[in-house]
């Protein structure tokens, strides 16, 4: 037997309330954990965005589109390189649960402003020749058990009917954080189909190459003072700051989840550090038996802060275990709207510190008094 | 000769509330190496607290108190401690067994505290539960095990560390007739073949007579002894001052 062996038996003593226990600090970090992933991922998810390409679109929103007619503009813009376009078109799969990104694009030039879109040179070709065909992100493929050469149907929810695809490609991502679930289709195909409604001849946004970033800014206010006093007036800015101004549209809520969960936490932490403590004071006749023995306060002490430290690291393990489990080896990204939900180190730091605290915080109080009762004092207990 | 233990002019006042509350009052004892005594009296007479004087668990407010040698009452609780776990065994009333540990895990705690190896440490442990008799239960838990044998288990772990002095507050108050009868042959037995110090606390007549000295305190003061017959003399050569006194 060792001073281990008085750990363990102390835990399994009551072992549904430790796994209890366990468990509530595990939710607790991995609650923890998947807040501080998300929010970090939507602070840095401009991060992905370039410098170097700039959106152009409606001045009123990106649900207003722009004319095609601006393309050729656009293109003469001095210090643009490349101008492409891009139409959202909110199909759905089979069911509206089965939601990804699905846009129209000017396939060359697009591809040609994305280098992060990566594809093999005979699956870029034969989607190019196809005008129905479809480059699909290689998770979103893995998702539906999608293959190259199968022909899809989307549902349309702004363009009605049913709309047939041929996939002629799987794309992965160049960078870490570029999104992999997108559906990808050619801009002619999508105006065909809106042809119908009337809503040919428009694009949702332009993606601008630029050849000198640092001359962005005013290349973004020249263009959209070109167009102040059109019918479709614009907005442009780095692809960088477009995807922040969109991380913008979460901001409250990010406070709000913030608040919420950090509350959610620290009363699941309150919670478990109290059983931790309860545990440890019900057993005060014992530590007055073993200072009884001789052992000391320092080692009352120890074995009181070893234990609470025991299901402070189970908690740790299963919360950061099922973390990582979750976002760094699953790769869980809601569905492709916030790709690149990673626990960085720091995470994970900041959790092992967090159970370390709860390890102090619930074994301090009792390790204390136990350290500090006085054995004639204790030996009261046992009767 | 020099007692094993020598008790001078100890007092002990616990504080109550703005009271206080004098349970010893200059007491003067003296115990011979490998005395069996028993000490008696009526409930708050201040048994226990001599018991846990002797044993380092607390320290007088006035007066000294030597154990082989060595003054404890002037020491500090970390010292204590340490001396505890070589000097003392406690045998308690209530067993105080630790429910989660078996019964040989129990005996090995106080090795704990001792450089002995893990290995050493066992063997130990399962020589002392031999000593009582309960080899056959060493894995037990405190649960599976009656009232007499959980006290045997609570006099190994008491008798494990070879301690200079064995101290038993009341062990036969929780038992029946027939196990405190098993429980008072083993102490004399660790008295009698081990040639250990024995000090044990009863409420008990004839616990006390199977002691070769019996002391009665009341009110914080030793009132008068008996020693058993036959051991005027063991005690006188070994250092007591028993028989400078006289039966009432």
């Amino acid at each position: 037997m060792t001073r281990g062996t008085i750990v363990r038996a102390n835990l399994r003593r009551r072992l549904r309330r430790t796994i209890l226990t366990v468990l509530g600090l595990a939710v607790a970090i991995f609650l923890f954990v998947t807040l501080r992933t998300f929010l970090r991922t939507l602070q840095t998810v401009g991060d992905v965005g370039s410098e170097s390409r700039l959106i152009t679109s409606n001045k009123l929103g990106i649900v207003f589109p722009l004319p095609l007619a601006y393309r050729a503009r656009l293109t003469s813009q001095e210090g643009v390189h490349t101008v492409s376009y891009a139409t959202w078109f909110g199909a759905i799969y089979q069911d509206p649960r089965n939601f990804f990104a699905n846009f129209a694009i000017d396939a060359e030039s697009y591809l040609a402003l994305y280098p992060e879109i990566v594809v093999s040179d005979a699956q870029r070709q034969a989607w190019l020749a196809d005008r129905t065909g479809a480059l699909v992100g290689s998770r979103l493929m893995e998702q539906f058990g999608w293959s190259v050469g199968q022909t899809v149907t989307l549902t349309g929810t702004i363009f009605p009917g049913e709309h047939t695809f041929n996939i002629r490609g799987a794309y992965e991502a160049g960078m870490r954080g570029f999104d992999e679930r997108s559906f990808l289709f050619h801009h002619r195909y999508f105006d065909e189909i809106a042809r119908i409604s009337g809503g040919d001849g428009v694009a949702g946004w332009y993606v601008l190459g630029v050849s000198d970033p640092e001359r962005a800014p005013a290349i973004a206010q020249s263009i959209d003072a070109s167009y102040e006093n059109s019918a479709a007036p614009t907005r442009t800015q780095t692809e960088k700051a477009f995807n922040l101004a969109f991380v913008g549209l979460y901001g409250n809520i990010g406070f709000f989840l913030n608040a919420i969960g950090l509350a959610v936490v620290f009363a699941i932490l309150m919670v478990s550090a109290n059983t931790m403590a309860m545990s440890a004071r019900e057993r005060f006749s014992e530590v007055a038996v073993l200072k009884t023995l001789g052992f000391t306060d320092t080692d009352v002490l120890r074995l009181v802060l070893t234990e609470a430290a025991v299901v402070a690291g189970l908690g740790l393990v299963l919360g950061l275990g099922g973390a990582l489990l979750v976002f760094n080896l699953g790769s869980f990204d809601l569905g492709g709207f916030i790709p690149g939900l990673v626990v960085t180190p720091q995470i994970a730091l900041v959790a092992a510190g967090i159970a370390l605290l709860i390890a102090l915080a619930s074994g301090a109080v009792p390790a204390w008094q136990s350290a500090r009762l006085k054995v004639v004092d204790a030996l009261r207990y046992v009767a | 000769m020099t007692p094993l233990v020598d008790v001078q002019g100890v007092t002990k006042v616990y504080q109550r509330d703005s009271q206080q509350l004098t349970v010893l009052q200059a007491l003067d004892l003296t115990i011979a190496e490998g005395e069996y005594l028993a000490l008696m009296g009526p409930s708050g007479s201040g048994k226990t607290t001599l018991l846990n004087l002797l044993a380092g668990l607390d320290t007088p407010t006035d007066g000294s108190i030597r154990v082989a040698g060595e003054e404890i009452s002037r020491m500090k609780p970390k010292q204590l401690a340490a001396w505890r776990s070589r000097h003392v065994g406690f045998i308690f009333q209530l067993y105080n067994l630790i429910p989660v540990l078996t019964a040989v895990q129990n005996v090995e705690l106080p090795l704990l505290l001792t450089p002995l190896k893990k290995k050493e440490r066992r063997d130990h442990a399962e020589t002392a539960l031999r000593i009582v008799g309960l080899e056959e239960r060493m894995d037990h838990y405190p649960r599976q095990l009656s009232g007499g044998q959980e006290q045997r288990v609570g006099i190994a772990r008491a008798i494990v560390t070879d301690p200079t002095l064995i101290l038993a507050d009341e062990p036969t108050g929780d038992l029946d007739a027939s196990s405190a009868a098993e429980i008072l042959d083993l102490l004399t037995r660790l008295n009698t073949e081990f040639g250990k110090t024995i000090v044990m606390v009863t409420h008990d007549p004839h616990a006390a007579e199977q002691a070769g000295r019996t002391l009665h305190l009341e009110k914080g003061a030793l009132l008068e002894q008996r020693i058993r017959e036959g051991h005027g003399a063991a005690l006188a050569s070994a250092g007591s001052d028993a028989v400078q006194e006289r039966e009432p």
